[in-house]
């Protein structure tokens, strides 16, 4: 058995959530090898050298994966994939571009969001905004794998002797192009990531609002922001915020849900969370159903009072 | 320019599904199916091409049961022109879906695909990029803004540090975000056309597509439950709990 992660990274560092895949590849077992497309990339590289576990990496460098465009980088895994039994990534947005399309090159089908290695052709993955857990067997060859973070504990960053091989870039594939990128600037630890979060729906009334009252917090605690479906699409903040179902699955130590109803879709995405607290005015709002310590109170009154008593 | 729109007869969102008590999968016996909001997004946006001049013919194209002719129905309420069911029992996985949306895309010949990032049943996120990919075709993912002129669609995606903005050379796959657009309800009278609008049926055997599972599922089960429920009288309380009880602060 062999397994070929592919990395996340920005050329310079691998992303945390590279580390996670790591953890689900050596939880199927066998050799776990990275592969890092990028642009002047050994720096990532070597980091991913370093992770343990990972005992050989495959450094692709050139122009083509400069932008991390999907159709370059399938390329390059279905390139170096001959040997390998098990291809992961993360399930991130990244990994969800690129993964299907090396599935579909090779012929084969891709559990998606694995949580849970049963053996090395069966795996458990949620459904229907994780109200099902299904346990799926695959009869294929090769197996394709999107991974959960928040399943796996992050591999350690040091501690690995792997090699660092290099490969041939594949050519440009010349059907897509970058154009620009627009970063959400931020201070705070990354969602996915962080230990706490302070999570802002509707009730927070408008960005302005959103700022005043859950900055603070957030600010006090160390902690990530994030948001409902519904604080996106009113525009308080940026996409990259959403927590659940359709946007990202988080699981830390403390989730402090903030003015937000607790719909099926958000649930989804952070009933992993350790500790789950509630803060609405609603006593009927189902996000109480799962919260450990739910107030029914005014947020505009209980956060202000929070961040001062804390 | 031709547009194709493959749309997914799912659970309605506000179902909160059973798992059955043997274990055997999901109990969706007489619950409401609907359109997967993604695809009813991917519907949308055909159609506001449309109208903007860009495209000229837009196909719903479903693969199921023949139940699945309802949500076809309802694409072309939206917009769509006209309608192909590809009628199978089987269990599709999204592999075979690709497959035979490629086959209906070779005899078609459409510029552009536009597809949901995800189904909210499976919550696969596969078939557009396996399509882009068999066609060897460029894809964007997630996109929260389309423009397209000549040869060539801009489109800006939904990434997890913010957005990213490409162009693709048509052909091409795009995949719809939640920000894309807000769908259209459908009216009255635009059901009723709907229901004159030509709707072909093809077999995956007429396909040439072997829609066999690759993946079997062993078994399905209840995620496990949380305890939630308490609630506290105060902040102070609140936060008494948090440093001493969960000692998360
Ligand atoms: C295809 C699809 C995908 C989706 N994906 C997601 C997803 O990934 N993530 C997601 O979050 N949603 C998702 N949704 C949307 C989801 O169904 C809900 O609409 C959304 O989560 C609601 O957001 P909310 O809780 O902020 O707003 P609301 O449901 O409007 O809740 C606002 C809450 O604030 C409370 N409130 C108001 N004022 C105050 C106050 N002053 N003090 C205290 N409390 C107050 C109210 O009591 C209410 O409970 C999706 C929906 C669809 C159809
Ligand atoms: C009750 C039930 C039980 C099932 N049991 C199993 C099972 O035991 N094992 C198993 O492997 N699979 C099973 N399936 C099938 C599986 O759930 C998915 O339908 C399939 O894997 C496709 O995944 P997805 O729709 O999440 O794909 P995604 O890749 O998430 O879909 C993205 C987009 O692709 C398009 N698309 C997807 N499917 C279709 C379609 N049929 N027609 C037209 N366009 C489409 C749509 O535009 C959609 O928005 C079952 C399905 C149901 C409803």
């Amino acid at each position: 058995m062999a397994n070929l992660v592919i990395a996340e990274h920005d050329h310079g560092s691998l992303k945390a959530a590279t580390l996670n895949v790591i953890s689900a590849a050596t939880a199927i077992g066998g050799d776990v090898h990275v592969l890092v497309a990028g642009h002047n990339a050994s720096a990532a590289a070597s980091a991913a050298a370093q992770v343990a576990g990972v005992s050989k990496v495959i450094l692709a460098d050139g122009a083509a994966h400069g932008n991390l465009l999907s159709e370059n980088a399938a390329a390059q895994v279905v390139a170096n994939a001959a040997s390998y039994t098990h291809i992961l990534a993360a399930a991130t947005a990244y990994g969800k571009s690129v993964a299907p399309r090396v599935a579909a090159l090779l012929d084969k089908a891709q559990i998606s969001d694995i949580i849970k290695v049963i053996d090395a052709d069966t795996f458990v993955r949620p459904i229907y905004a994780g109200n099902a857990y299904a346990t799926v067997k695959s009869n294929d060859s090769v197996k394709v794998l999107t991974v959960r973070g928040t399943a796996f504990a992050p591999a350690a960053t040091s501690g690995g002797t792997g090699t660092v091989e290099s490969v041939d870039c594949v050519a440009d594939s010349g059907v897509s192009s970058f154009v620009s990128a627009e970063v959400t600037k931020s201070e705070r630890p990354e969602l996915t990531a962080a230990k706490i979060i302070v999570s802002g729906g509707r009730g927070l009334g408008s960005g302005d609002k959103y700022r005043e009252v859950l900055t603070p917090l957030a600010d006090k605690l160390g902690a990530a922001l994030g948001a409902s479906r519904a604080a996106v699409d009113a525009g308080y903040v940026p996409n990259d915020y959403q927590v659940g179902q359709t946007g990202k699955i988080v699981a830390p130590d403390l989730y402090i849900a903030i003015g937000m109803s607790g719909a099926i879709q958000h649930l989804a995405g952070m009933k992993d969370s350790k500790v789950i607290v509630a803060i609405n005015k609603d006593p009927d709002a189902p996000i109480f159903g799962v919260a450990d310590y739910g107030l029914v109170a005014d947020l505009f009154e209980a956060v202000p009072e929070l961040v001062a008593k804390i | 320019m031709k547009v194709l729109v493959p749309v997914k007869r799912v659970v309605d969102y506000n179902v909160k599904v059973r798992v059955k008590s043997d274990n055997s999968g999901v109990d969706i016996a007489n619950v409401k199916m609907s359109m997967n909001p993604f695809c009813e997004i991917a519907v949308e946006e055909a159609v506001r091409l449309k109208e903007k001049g860009v495209v000229t013919e837009i196909i719903a194209v479903s693969a199921g049961i023949t139940q699945c002719q309802e949500t076809l129905r309802n694409a072309m309420a939206i917009g769509a022109d006209r309608a192909i069911l590809i009628e199978t029992d089987v269990d599709l996985q999204p592999l075979a879906v690709a497959k035979l949306l490629k086959a209906v895309v070779d005899k078609e010949q459409p510029r552009l695909v536009i597809l949901g990032k995800q189904a909210i049943d499976d919550d696969a996120n596969q078939t557009g990029q396996m399509l882009a990919a068999l066609l060897g075709w460029g894809q964007a993912t997630f996109a929260s803004k389309v423009e397209v002129a000549g040869d060539v669609a801009t489109v800006t995606r939904e990434m997890d540090g913010g957005l990213e903005t490409i162009s693709l050379k048509l052909p091409a796959i795009i995949t719809t975000d939640l920000r894309l657009n807000e769908p259209r309800y459908a009216t009255l009278p635009n059901i009723m056309k709907a229901k004159k609008k030509e709707l072909a049926i093809v077999k995956p055997a007429d396909l040439g597509v072997d829609v066999a599972p690759r993946l079997t599922t062993l078994r399905v089960d209840e995620p496990p439950k949380r305890q939630g429920g308490v609630k506290v009288a105060d902040v102070a309380a609140l936060i008494d709990k948090l440093k001493n009880e969960a000692k998360v602060i």
